[in-house]
Parts: structure tokens; C-alpha cells; sequence
């Protein structure tokens, strides 16, 4: 200790013991959680198979057909058909699909989770004040260091590399959805108070209506906080593009790395353009009608 | 006797604050607002507020803006709950009802229109009208049925399909009423319903409230900072400022005998020969000629008449009933009183 910092205790000790505690957790109820998260590995693993299964044409129809229900535009279909090709294109399609499957998953998992959590801290201002710094820790925390107790729980693999990116990417969804639902006109609810409507019709009737823009957007950066996530969760096991990203470090391959690297772009362009047209779509029709 | 008053307002108070039961007390040992607020933080809204309210009449609070009036009309229906003292309608204590009960009271009892009208924007005219019916747990059709009928009523049919953004501030209003009355309750509450109207909507929209109240004979509170709206649509009025009531009456009794010197100046600049009946005026006697006036008709309907003839002229009710006589010296009288 050259700083000299005073010991108040012994930091080892605890550190010991926090080790110690959380392999007991491990021991105790790890099969126990790995038995829980089996019906969502299968899915994800089901997913990830059909996918692959389907001609790649089938996959680019598909992605473009959602494409232009969302956005009702020939433009934005085109450029996203353009892009699925160029992910074919560039030999990395096996992979593109496995990170499409996590990336799925685990967002509509992180929506499934997160709306109700952003719902509960729309409703009292202590809840908010104890959500808000906790979103904002999680938010901040390395990535890696939610890494290791989810490997030490499930081993590598493509669980904890799902609940990894859960909780990376959960804290948007919770956040807009929060935000969305505070920003309602505090008069067209009371309006509707005053026609005695109770809580639950009021949150379903008008306030998630009128906050839809917001989740929306949360659920879109949600969506690319879990792409982004897919090369550090490959560390553990996830595969697909950032596997291959990870080899081309081990083994000093720029072109495996690059082309990797683009079909992650691709991917994230693809989603948010799909996000995005139909979060503006939404905004519109809700403007014209105010 | 009370049984006669539809809604009767008993000492309601209303303070603002972290500790409004601690500066109830204060208020009721003889702090003033400017005290309460300076010493304690506290704000006075609402002080010792009594109101008897008749059944099927239009009973307007006005007030200027920060008078407490828009807090006093949320205590009907317990959108605002007083610090002290009861709201009884039909001879319940709204303040005992539960949660559910209060939401039954809300959707089949009272309704209420607003200021900014307070629409769903995401959702058609026809669904904004039926929400209260909806929310009543009424099945789609028989209420689609209801709301048409409504629709009509305000004069908006064609328009069941279109948002609220895409019709006029009248035309929203309209919705906003025709939502109100959907439920059938017998009262209804109007927040500044008009204020935000150009002129000659408003003018529309009070001629068009006072044909509905014509034929359904609500009870309405209505709430306005517009002395000429609320001697229109009044039976009776009352004045508040500063969160306390300065005086109660009928338009004719305010314009007459304004309470005190904050009523006075109220209604100073109002119009006496347009909003003075010739019934208010009208005493006994024995007329004159052949001219008869209508109790209901302002007096400068009465002004052609009098200015034919110095004498007493007949003053009929609505049933043709003789009512009075009505002399010149009267009504120059009620003029003079500026």
C-alpha cells in the first residue's frame, strides 16, 4: 500500500466471503435456475434453427415484408431487402442468423420485463427514486462484470450471454416507458378520472395509447444496446457474428474481423430503419389527431 | 327542508400544503391566507365554502382567475378532496363513498366538461363520447347507439369518424358535451366549458346549452370568470375571491344589491338594460294602457313602451300570469346604480 490509505477492515476478508457466499448461491441453486431458463434456451435455440432452416430468400422477404408494414414505404423496404442480400453477400449469414435469434429473444424478453417495471415507476415518485439510480448503475457497470456471476450460475454458453444482454439492454425500455406514461396531458387523464375510470382502464385506455411514441423509441434502443451487446456476450458463448469477431482477434485475421464487423452494422441498420419508420408513422398519425 | 337542495356544500375548506390538517387548525383559530401562507407555506385555497344547490337549476361560480373556483367545482366529484367539511348530494356525503362507490358516483351521477376539453386524442369522436359508457362496462353496440344520438344532439352527425385534432375548438367542445351528457347524469359540471371558444361560438354554444338544459333539466355547475356568461346561463350565482364566497344570489339580486364593495365593481360595467329582467323589477300595482311586457325579456325591451307613456306597464310571466307593474321611475333607478 504505497498510498497509505488507513484499513478500516480487511477488504480481502470481504472480498473472500463475497466469493465464498456467491458459490454457495451457485451450489445451491444453480440447477435449480438452469432447469428455470430451459423452456427460454430451447426458444431461443428453436429460433435460431428455423431460421437457418428457411431459404435465405425467405429471411429477406420476411425482413423486408416487416419493413413495409412498418414504415409503408417502397424506399426503406428496398434498402433493407438491399441489405439482408449484402449480409449473404459477405459470407457471414450463418452467424448473422444466431445473432439475430439472441438479439430477438433477449429484447422481447428485456420488453416483456421492462414495461411493467417502467409502468410501476410511472406510478409514485419513491418507486422512481429507487429505480432511477439503479438503471443508472446498471447502465454505467463494465459490461464484462455482469459477465462473470452469470457464467459462475449457468457456465458458458448461451444462457448467460442472453442475461447478459438482458440487463445491459433493459434500462431504455424501462426508462422511455416511465418517461412516456409521466409525459401524458395530466388534464385528459383527470378527464377521464372524472368519468370514473378506474387505474387499470385509465393505464390501458390512455396512458400507454399516448405514451406508445416513447416506448417505442425505448424499445428501439433497447434493441440496438442488445446488438451491440452480441461480440462481448460471444466471450461466453453466445456465437454468431461476434464469435467470428472474437476469432479474427485470436487468430489475427483482419478480413474475418471486417466482415463480422459489417454484418453487425447491417443488422443494427436494418432494425433501427424498421424501429424507427414505424415509431414515425405512430408520431404522425397521433399528431394529426391532437 | 334540505332534502329539497340537490347538492349542498357544507364548510369546505381546502388548504395546500405538507400539513393541511396542522393549518386547518391555524385557519380556524383566525389566520388569514397571507398569514398561513408567509408563516406556515401553506396556501388557503378554499375557505368555509357553503352552497345549496337546487335540483334541475344552473348554478354558476365565478371568479377570476386564482379565486379558487376551478379547485371548488374538483370537490363535486372528488377530483380534489377538501381539508374539511362535506359535499352532500342527494343526501349522501360524497366524502364517505370507497373507491368503488366513487367511481359509481362518477360514471352514473356526475360528469363533468373542461376548459381545454380534455379529449382522447388517439381515439374518434364517437369513441370519445361513449368512453364514459365503455368504461360503465355498457356493451359496444347499444352504446355506439347512445353516442350517435348524442352526437346529434350537439350537432356534430357526419363527424363520428374524424380525431379530435381534426375538428375546430367548437366543434371539440361539442364533443366534450356530447360526452357529458352521454351517461345521462343528472349533474353535470362545466369547468370554464366555454372560455376557450372565440365569441360568437361561445354565444353559440351558451344558446345551444340553454336549449339542451331546456329540455333535460340537469343540474349544472358551471364555472366562468365571465360576469355577462354567468348572468346568461345563472339561476343562481356565486361569487368567490380569494377562496371565499362574497356573495349568493340571483343575476337581478347581484346587479341590484351587490353584497359588497369587491361585488360592486364586479358589476359595474354590465350591461343593466340587457341583463336586467322587467320581471326582477316588476312591483305591485295597477297598470296602465294598453302595453304588456314578459317578465323574461331584458328592459330595454320595455324602453319603446315607457318612453310612449309615463305609467305603469303590465308585466306578464312566462304563463301569461299578471306578474307586477313596471314604472319609468324604477327602471331609471336600476340604470343610475353604476
Amino acid at each position: 500500500m504505497a498510498s497509505g490509505f488507513p484499513q478500516f477492515f480487511d477488504i480481502r476478508a470481504f472480498g473472500r466471503a463475497l466469493d465464498q457466499g456467491f458459490n454457495q448461491i451457485v451450489a445451491r441453486y444453480g440447477e435449480t435456475l438452469e432447469a428455470i431458463f430451459l423452456p427460454v434456451l430451447k426458444a431461443l435455440l428453436a429460433m435460431e434453427k428455423v431460421l437457418l432452416w428457411l431459404p435465405w430468400w425467405a429471411v429477406l422477404l420476411a425482413l423486408s415484408g416487416l419493413a413495409y408494414a412498418a414504415s409503408r414505404r417502397w424506399t426503406i423496404t428496398c434498402a433493407v431487402a438491399a441489405m439482408v442480400f449484402a449480409i449473404g453477400l459477405i459470407g457471414v449469414w450463418e452467424q448473422a442468423m444466431a445473432t439475430i435469434a439472441l438479439m430477438v429473444v433477449s429484447t422481447v424478453l428485456a420488453v416483456l420485463v421492462g414495461l411493467p417495471v417502467g409502468i410501476a415507476m410511472s406510478r409514485g415518485t419513491r418507486m422512481q427514486s429507487i429505480a432511477l439510480p439503479l438503471l443508472d448503475i446498471m447502465q454505467t457497470m463494465p459490461i464484462f462484470v455482469y459477465l462473470i456471476p452469470f457464467v459462475m450460475l449457468f457456465g458458458p454458453g448461451k444462457i448467460p450471454a442472453l442475461l447478459a444482454t438482458i440487463v445491459f439492454a433493459i434500462p431504455p425500455v424501462i426508462r422511455l416507458t416511465n418517461l412516456g406514461i409521466r409525459q401524458v396531458d395530466a388534464e385528459t387523464v383527470e378527464a377521464v378520472r372524472a368519468f370514473g375510470a378506474s387505474p387499470l382502464q385509465i393505464l390501458f385506455s390512455v396512458q400507454i395509447p399516448l405514451a406508445m411514441p416513447a416506448i417505442l423509441a425505448g424499445i428501439n434502443q433497447t434493441t440496438m444496446m442488445a446488438l451491440s451487446m452480441v461480440v462481448i456476450a460471444s466471450m461466453i458463448g453466445a456465437g454468431g457474428l461476434g464469435y467470428q469477431v472474437l476469432q479474427g482477434i485470436q487468430r489475427l485475421e483482419i478480413s474475418s474481423g471486417l466482415m463480422a464487423g459489417l454484418g453487425i452494422v447491417l443488422l443494427a441498420i436494418i432494425f433501427d430503419r424498421i424501429a424507427q419508420s414505424y415509431g414515425q408513422r405512430m408520431q404522425k398519425s397521433l399528431k394529426l389527431e391532437q | 327542508m334540505t332534502q329539497s337542495y340537490k347538492i349542498r356544500v357544507e364548510g369546505v375548506s381546502k388548504i395546500f400544503g405538507r400539513d393541511p390538517k396542522a393549518a386547518m387548525a391555524q385557519v380556524r383559530a383566525g389566520m388569514g391566507k397571507d398569514d398561513l401562507l408567509r408563516q406556515t407555506d401553506h396556501v388557503l385555497g378554499l375557505h368555509d365554502i357553503n352552497l345549496n344547490i337546487h335540483a334541475g337549476e344552473t348554478f354558476v361560480i365565478m371568479g377570476l382567475s386564482g379565486s379558487g373556483k376551478s379547485t371548488l367545482i374538483r370537490h363535486f366529484n372528488r377530483l380534489i378532496e377538501p381539508t374539511a367539511g362535506r359535499i352532500v348530494v342527494d343526501g349522501v356525503d360524497v366524502l364517505t363513498l370507497d373507491d368503488r362507490a366513487l367511481r359509481a358516483f362518477r360514471r352514473k351521477k356526475i360528469s363533468m366538461v373542461f376548459q381545454k376539453f380534455a379529449l382522447l386524442p388517439h381515439k374518434t369522436v364517437m369513441e370519445n363520447v361513449i368512453y364514459g359508457l365503455l368504461v360503465d362496462g355498457m356493451a359496444p353496440a347499444p352504446a355506439r347507439a347512445k353516442g350517435a344520438e348524442q352526437i346529434g344532439l350537439v350537432g356534430l352527425s357526419g363527424f363520428e369518424n374524424h380525431y379530435p385534432g381534426q375538428l375546430s375548438g367548437g366543434m371539440q367542445q361539442r364533443v366534450g358535451l356530447a360526452r357529458a351528457l352521454a351517461t345521462d347524469a343528472e349533474i353535470l359540471l362545466m369547468d370554464e366549458a366555454f372560455s376557450a371558444l372565440d365569441p360568437l361560438i361561445r354565444h353559440d354554444m351558451q344558446m345551444q346549452l340553454r336549449e339542451i338544459q331546456a329540455r333535460l333539466h340537469k343540474t349544472i355547475v358551471f364555472i366562468t370568470h365571465d360576469l355577462d356568461e354567468a348572468l346568461l346561463l345563472g339561476d343562481h350565482i356565486a361569487i368567490l375571491k380569494d377562496g371565499v364566497l362574497r356573495q349568493v344570489g340571483t343575476g337581478p339580486e347581484i346587479l341590484m344589491a351587490p353584497a359588497d364593495d369587491y361585488v360592486a365593481r364586479f358589476v359595474r360595467d354590465v350591461n343593466r338594460a340587457r341583463s336586467v329582467t322587467c320581471g326582477a323589477l316588476a312591483v305591485a300595482g295597477v297598470a296602465q294602457g294598453e302595453a304588456v311586457l314578459d317578465a323574461a325579456a331584458p328592459l330595454e325591451s320595455a324602453f319603446a313602451a315607457l318612453a310612449a307613456a309615463d305609467v305603469p306597464i303590465a308585466v306578464q310571466d312566462g304563463n301569461g300570469q299578471f306578474a307586477g307593474v313596471l314604472t319609468r321611475q324604477a327602471v331609471f333607478q336600476a340604470l343610475s346604480r353604476q
